[in-house]
């Protein structure tokens, strides 16, 4: 069953087009990897379907309800929920309470949410982190914070902005792990912006290729990764070989 | 500051005259001075009004410039800009007392705040630089509660006054304007002229643009940004301190004279857009104005009122401003 | 605002405890504070207990403007319009409509809160950030004094009186000048101001609120209503300014639109939370323990001024000048405010 369904959205700013009539289905349970140069336009896909930006053209609909147009709360309300790629915790809380502000949105009773938010917490591998304040946390643990923010909401569809970027490879697995584990567990669908190919390979029941704001292909990682046209994308080199 | 639409802020390419914005703007003008005139029914009245209103609104595009020069240089919204004002008047009354023509005031007044806001920026703002927004906002709050409070303290919160040897009504079409209200409008007309051709045709005025359009990339070339800040909040400063001297002989000079200045200034610096300092000078006219035909529109209400009326529209509407940003 | 126990000792899955929360700590500090001030006005020397009603009433005020300033981190530069709405619908009511200054006071609250929920939705709709929000709050409270000094509607810029009563009365809220009831209950109100404060950040609402300060977009993005929550605070914050209006005009029995209205007023509002630290509870009552006996010790000075200043006899202003320099030095030096520093250190260790 079709999850998340994106037809032809487009967004310009000062003319430049940066999303140009987009469209892809994302199935319930299934994993959506977004590859593309940088630039591409992979953000504003994430902003435009969770009404951090109104789209110029398109609709998105989210478990056959339309959703275009809607501001951000109202998404993750109707199940969508989103990381971003700059990390922005809140800074004047700790791990903890970021996290527990997160559950308590989510609708969660006061009782209750900072144990929750604690195990998500752990869940995440945060857990030596969870007192300290998120000022000078590390990025890996930032990009752990946004995951476990996100998944506070508990969504059915979670939109994640580069959250292996800025780990090292040591780090990488425990959060494909989690990730794998996400879908298995909790039939979260997953839509995630990577450039580490190794995880979109791995992780991927299929991808779809962004370059100038457009849908350059879409299909299984495999083949995908063979096309000439996306690899042309990625000047010449070889996806497997970038970042 | 303010979160714009992106496709609003943009810094003007090239040097072009906005025509079409001039044209919407003088036509508004044109039509509120037809509704004064519906309202009123008088002739005299309104062609008193618009005379009015654009003498003083040439001073408040003066002291309006200083503003919009410190914001857009050092990005300090400048709570203490009508307090320099203040200590101007009081210093022009002070000299005229010991029998100097009030306009001789200036070369006084002038290097005098200028050097105070050398003082100032170097004694405490530098302080703050690159702080949130608020602890400047804070800290000129504080200079000006200390300013008109030390006025008070020291002069007394009695009304004084200087008079301007040979004043007198001088007939303008219908209407009447004293000597001093229009030499205090020519005045300053010049003086804005000589600031924008400092600005633009000095090498001051380029390094002071340069930091105002990126003041890392200033640097880098080779620019003192401490000085520029130093130089460009004196400036600003001196621009109150010759508009305190002008407007000397118009105004009950009272500590808290200044602050009703600075408020005017504030709305002229947001409607000419904040750091652009040709929009300074024609939004003072415009808020002269406005406050001249807010007093037909709104009879029995302060002129004050109208002005915020028009700031308060142009925040919500316009917020930057009628020609954009830029210094 | 719902208050549930917090479960401090709860274990989580990794079996650490969680950390305690404060609150109950600021609640029992609150309490102590209180029952340790009451026999105050009975100690002071009537001079000495009106300065004590003073700082009261400027730590209302201030408690008010941190809730929106503070945590909510829209800094506002007119509450003065929200104090002198309370102080003016109190008077009005009282003056020309025979009504009780208490319900004058609730009626302030809920107009002030109305007021500052529609400045609040203009500003927020038209995304007014940093410098445009201050001089927006400000333009608005400088429009209402305007407005009252030229309204008959007010009595312009007369102002109104308090008509004096013969007897005392609490329903009234009118006893003898150096009565301590005027004390006993703007402690109490005080009291109540920072229960509701200490209730609103623990909350669900004070949360959101704080989350959305930090960082509006991930606010949005973890699903929290950010207008709602920003007006909600904007309103309570009014309201709790408003009271100080209200019992301002009770106690000195006398209000005009400078006074009420003035950009002083709003002035009065920040300082005290600055000078003791911006977004604590504790700050603006520091604060206002500071600045409340400023003036009456400036006051003192300048009846009887040393010889070589003999001619500043009977000036006014020093004590504001006094402010402005304790103010440039907090912000340059301890940006936090006194607390946040205090806090900030013990933490640490
Ligand atoms: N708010 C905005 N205003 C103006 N231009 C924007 C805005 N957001 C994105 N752009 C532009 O749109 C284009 C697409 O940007 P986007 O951030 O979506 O790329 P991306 O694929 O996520 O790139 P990266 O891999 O670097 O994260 C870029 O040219 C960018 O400069
Ligand atoms: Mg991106």
């Amino acid at each position: 069953m079709t999850l998340l369904r994106v037809d032809g959205i487009s967004k310009s700013f000062k003319g430049l087009r940066a999303v140009d009539e987009v469209s892809f289905e994302v199935a319930e349970g299934s994993i959506l990897g977004v590859i593309g140069p940088n630039g591409a336009g992979k953000t504003t896909v994430f902003n435009l379907i969770t009404g951090a930006l109104r789209p110029d053209t398109g609709r998105v609909h989210l478990a056959g309800r339309e959703i275009t147009g809607h501001v951000p709360h109202q998404v993750t309300a109707a199940g969508m929920t989103r990381t971003f790629q700059l990390m922005r915790p809140f800074y004047s809380m700790t791990v903890l309470e970021n996290v527990t502000v997160a559950v308590l949105a989510g609708g969660a009773a006061r009782r209750t949410a900072r144990t929750a938010a604690a195990e998500l917490i752990e869940r995440v591998g945060l857990g030596r982190w969870r007192d300290a304040p998120t000022e000078g946390l590390p990025t890996a643990a930032l990009k752990r914070l946004e995951l476990a923010r996100a998944l506070a909401s508990k969504p059915r569809v979670l939109l994640l902005d580069e959250v292996l970027a800025g780990l090292v490879p040591a780090e990488r697995a425990p959060v494909m792990e989690l990730l794998e584990r996400l879908r298995t567990e909790d039939g979260v669908t997953l839509v995630f912006v990577e450039h580490i190919m190794a995880a979109v390979m791995r992780l991927s029941d299929s991808v779809l290729v962004l370059d100038l704001g457009r849908v350059l292909t879409s299909g299984a990682p495999e083949e995908v990764t063979r096309d000439p046209r996306v690899i042309e994308a990625y000047l010449g080199e070889d996806p497997h070989a970038h970042a | 500051m303010a979160t714009l639409d992106p496709d609003e802020v943009r810094a003007p390419t090239a040097r072009a005259v906005p025509w079409l914005r001039i044209g919407v703007i003088a036509a508004l003008v044109v039509l509120a001075i037809g509704l004064a005139y519906v309202r009123s029914g008088s002739g005299v009245v309104v062609v008193q009004a618009v005379a009015t209103g654009v003498l003083i609104g040439g001073v408040y595009g003066l002291i309006a410039m200083g503003l919009t020069l410190i914001f857009g240089v050092l990005d300090i919204v400048n709570f203490a800009h009508g307090s320099f004002l203040a200590l101007a008047l009081f210093l022009t009354f002070g000299l005229t007392q010991a029998g100097l023509h009030p306009y001789l005031a200036l070369a006084a007044s002038v290097p005098a705040m200028f050097l105070l806001g050398v003082l100032v920026q170097r004694g405490v703002l530098a302080g703050a630089m690159g702080k949130p927004l608020e602890n400047q906002l804070l800290i000129t709050l504080g200079i000006s509660l200390i300013i008109e409070n030390g006025l008070l303290l020291f002069f007394g919160a009695n009304p004084r006054s200087v008079a301007l040897p040979g004043d007198r009504g001088v007939p303008i079409f219908e209407a009447v304007a004293n000597l001093s209200r229009i030499l205090a409008f020519v005045g300053a007309l010049i003086l804005a002229g000589l600031l924008y051709l400092l600005l633009q045709r000095t090498r001051l005025g380029t390094a002071i643009r340069a930091v105002a359009a990126n003041d890392t990339g200033a640097q880098l070339v080779g620019i003192d940004t401490r000085v520029i800040y130093a130089v460009t909040f004196a400036l600003g400063t001196a621009c109150a301190g010759a508009a305190g001297t002008l407007v000397a002989p118009l105004v009950t000079i009272e500590p808290t004279t200044g602050s009703l200045f600075n408020i005017v200034a504030f709305v002229v610096v947001v409607l000419g857009g904040m750091g652009n300092v040709v929009g300074a000078l024609v939004g003072g006219l415009v808020i002269g104005l406005a406050e001249q035909l807010g007093g037909i529109y709104l009879p029995g209400q302060s002129p004050l009122l109208s002005v915020f009326i028009v700031f308060v529209l142009v925040l919500f509407l316009r917020p930057q401003g009628l020609f954009g940003r830029s210094a | 605002m719902t208050t549930t126990t917090d479960t401090p000792a709860a274990e989580t899955a990794a079996g650490r405890p969680l950390p305690r929360l404060p609150w109950n700590r600021h609640l029992v500090a609150i309490a102590v504070l209180a029952v340790l001030l009451v026999p105050l006005p009975l100690i002071l020397p009537a001079a000495q207990a009106s300065v004590a009603v003073r700082v009261l009433i400027f730590a209302l005020m201030s408690i008010g403007w941190n809730m929106m300033s503070g945590f909510g981190g829209m800094f506002s530069f007119g509450h003065a319009a929200y104090f002198g709405i309370g102080a003016y619908a109190c008077a009005w009511l009282l003056v020309e409509q025979r009504v009780s200054p208490w319900i004058g006071m609730l009626a302030g609250m809920v107009i002030a809160a109305a007021f500052a929920a529609l400045i609040g939705f203009l500003a927020l709709r038209y995304k007014l950030r940093g410098a445009y929000f201050a001089l927006a709050t400000f333009a608005f409270a400088e429009m209402l004094r305007l407005w009252a000094t030229n309204s008959d509607f007010v009595n312009r810029a007369v102002g109104y009186h308090v008509p004096l009563r013969t007897d005392s009365s609490w329903w009234w809220l009118q006893f003898e000048p150096s009565s301590p009831n005027y004390f006993w209950i703007a402690l109490g109100l005080t009291v109540v101001a920072l229960v509701v404060s200490v209730q609103f950040v623990r909350s669900r609402a004070g949360q959101f609120t704080k989350a959305a300060r930090d960082d509006e977009e991930a606010a949005a993005a973890v699903g929290i209503p950010v207008m709602r929550y920003k007006l909600l605070t904007m309103a309570l914050s009014a309201a709790i300014t408003a009271v100080a209006g209200a019992f301002y005009v009770q106690y000195f029995l006398f209000i005009d639109p400078d006074l009420a209205f003035g950009s002083s007023v709003s002035i009065q509002a920040i300082l005290p939370a600055v000078i003791g630290g911006v977004a604590t509870i504790w700050g603006p009552v520091i604060g206002s323990v500071v600045m409340g006996p400023l003036n009456d010790v400036t006051a003192t000075m300048l009846r009887n001024p040393p010889p070589a200043l003999e001619f500043l006899q009977g000036r006014s202003g020093l004590d504001v000048i006094v402010y402005g320099i304790l103010l440039i030095i907090i912000v340059l030096v301890l940006p936090k405010g006194i607390y946040g520093t205090i806090r900030q250190r013990w933490s640490r260790r």
